[in-house]
């Protein structure tokens, strides 16, 4: 059996290939796409846990996060849709039309 | 065997449940029922929701519960911030009424999706396990972020964007942190623990790296220095109204769910936390008043003012490892939050009278003689300023006053200078909108409209009023600290 050291270790690098992501690109789908990378680092670590503990609480939060990152997809593409339809282009770069 | 859910379970989220069904049949009834051109029913609808969920929250003062197996809890701090925040409902369709049909943007969903954010809010403040910590931060957040792009213009959705994408990655690190606490005490309950940490058979390391990575997320929610790049561009796209409502909603939401997680679990790991928590704190009290004097849009300035605010409410919660400086430091917290929401929607208020379509009339040069043609709007303004300086007769002053004392009483004289010294910086950009409005010449135009006045009268006097006799509501505060 797979000790359970390298799945919190392969999470924590799952979560920091997310965070990176989302801080270094530039474009808003893939940078939902690391966050989604990093909701789901949590979940590994959750079941992980999960299992060193014997205890469901850790796989049912799981599927909160699961549910609930559904929901901010939905609402996430609905407002990436909505600004390409205004400007025809979604680099986040070009997104300065607030600035002070 | 007992049942699932008994009567307890309900009572102690009554609240909540009215309003969340409220919401839902509000969300069918204004689909179906209300013409479009009628929205205004919508929005009388909504604030009797919240108004009914408030009466029913006002009844629960001084009682102690918990339902769901210890999931939510009911006890005086979370009554005091559930009064608090449909208080700040109210509020905000007060001010969302006559906005959204002048600037074109009336539609029923907005109050839906308001009333929607206040039960994530409410959630926030009984929340008692870090499943519904995060729960209630997505139920706030996820209407707001849609509230923030509803203008459907350029500046508004590039607000909605930002807000999502920024507090999408906050939630990573909110889900994160509690995988590590669950990792480090095989609980993600928040006596559970504090029991486990106690107990000193626990991963120290884990905890607190878990601990860190929640504060992340609240510091995103609160607009807390280095986590407060959003809170500009936010406040600045959104409808203005939405702006209104979310810089106080969120931040209370955000700061009581902080103080309920860190107080109730975290005092093992205080000495770590309180170094982090100074850090933030004082950074974001200098940060947010020196970047605010450059701004010359209003709403700009305002959110780098609420960013400032942030820092001074964390400044009293640095000592909350200390059991004896906690309860006042909370107590303060709690109040300031109020002071704080006060004057947050009068002056958003004054910006909306002022404001024209195509986001004109929102640079401070538009604010230039407003003494002279509506003076009851500029002294109402003047007081607003004054609060959110801190300078007496306001409710800002006394508030600043018990922040002040818990971070001294809790040993944080420099970070109690700090506050000091930047909240003298601070005077600079308040007073200019004063000085603006008494001492320039200029012709502005405002908007008449009864809710909002009635909302800039209400916090005007509340402002100054309640600043002569602030023992009651500390007291208020003060029983309603966790316990």
């Amino acid at each position: 059996m797979v000790p359970v050291d390298y799945y919190i270790a392969l999470s924590a690098i799952l979560f920091t290939i997310g965070t990176l992501g989302v801080l270094s690109r530039r474009n808003p789908l893939i940078i939902f796409m690391s966050i989604e990378l990093m909701l789901n680092a949590a979940n590994l670590a959750f079941v992980a846990f999960a299992s060193v503990y014997q205890t469901f609480s850790g796989q049912i939060f799981v599927f909160f996060v699961i549910a609930v990152a559904a929901a901010e997809v939905a609402v996430g593409l609905a407002l990436i849709v909505e600004i390409f339809k205004t400007r025809k282009n979604i680099n986040i770069d070009e997104m300065n039309s607030l600035k002070g | 065997m007992a049942p699932p859910v008994n009567y307890t379970d309900l009572y102690t989220i009554l609240p909540y449940i009215i309003l969340t069904v409220w919401a839902c049949l509000l969300l069918l009834v204004d689909a179906f029922l209300i013409p479009k051109s009628s929205k205004g029913i919508t929005a009388f609808l909504a604030a009797l929701g919240l108004a009914i969920s408030l009466g029913y929250s006002v009844t629960q003062v001084g009682i102690q519960s918990t339902g769901f197996a210890g999931m939510v809890t009911l006890d005086g701090f979370s009554t005091f911030a559930n009064i608090l925040l449909l208080a700040s409902g109210l509020f905000g369709v007060a001010l969302a009424y006559g906005y959204t049909k002048r600037m074109g943007i009336e539609r029923g969903e907005y109050y839906t999706l308001m009333l929607f954010s206040v039960t994530g809010m409410m959630l926030m403040a009984q929340a008692s396990d870090l499943i519904i910590v995060f729960l209630a931060l997505e139920l706030l957040s996820i209407p707001l972020y849609v509230l923030s792009a509803l203008a459907r213009k350029l500046d508004s959705e590039e607000s909605g964007v930002k807000y999502f994408l920024l507090g999408a990655f906050a939630s990573g690190f909110v889900v994160y942190g509690t995988a590590l606490i669950f990792g480090a005490t095989g609980s993600t309950h928040l006596i559970s623990i504090f029991a486990q940490a106690a107990s000193g058979m626990t991963s120290n390391l884990l905890l607190t790296i878990g601990a860190a990575l929640l504060l992340v997320g609240f510091g995103f929610k609160v607009a807390a220095v280095p986590f407060h790049m959003w809170t500009p561009d936010v406040y600045q796209g959104a409808p203005t109204s939405v702006t209104a409502f979310m810089a106080a909603g969120a931040k209370i939401a955000g700061f009581v769910a902080l103080f309920r997680v860190f107080a109730t679990a975290f005092p093992a790991i205080a000495p770590d936390m309180t170094a982090i928590l100074w850090a933030i704190s004082a950074l974001t009290m200098i940060i947010g008043n020196i970047v605010a004097i450059s701004q010359t849009n209003i709403k700009r300035m305002l959110a780098y003012s609420a960013i400032a605010h942030a820092g001074y409410i964390l400044m009293a919660f640095v000592p909350y490892g200390n059991e004896a400086v906690m309860p006042i430091a909370i107590a303060a917290g709690l109040f300031y939050l109020v002071a704080y929401a006060v004057s947050n929607f009068g002056s958003w208020g004054v910006v909306i009278a002022l404001e024209k379509a195509e986001g004109k009339g929102l640079e401070l040069d538009d604010y230039a003689g407003l003494a002279k043609k509506y003076p009851a709007l500029a002294i109402a303004m003047t007081i607003f300023m004054l609060s959110l300086i801190g300078f007496p007769p306001t409710l800002g002053m006394v508030g600043k006053f018990y922040l002040f004392r818990s971070a001294i009483a809790g040993g944080f004289s420099g970070l109690a200078l700090i506050g000091l010294i930047t909240s003298l910086i601070s005077a600079y950009y308040y007073l200019r909108v004063v000085v603006n409005m008494y001492m320039k010449e200029g012709d502005p135009e405002i908007e008449r409209e009864p809710w909002l006045g009635f909302t800039t009268a209400v916090t005007a006097i509340v402002t100054v009023v309640v600043s002569f006799v602030p023992q009651f509501l500390f007291l208020l505060a003060s029983t309603a600290v966790l316990r």
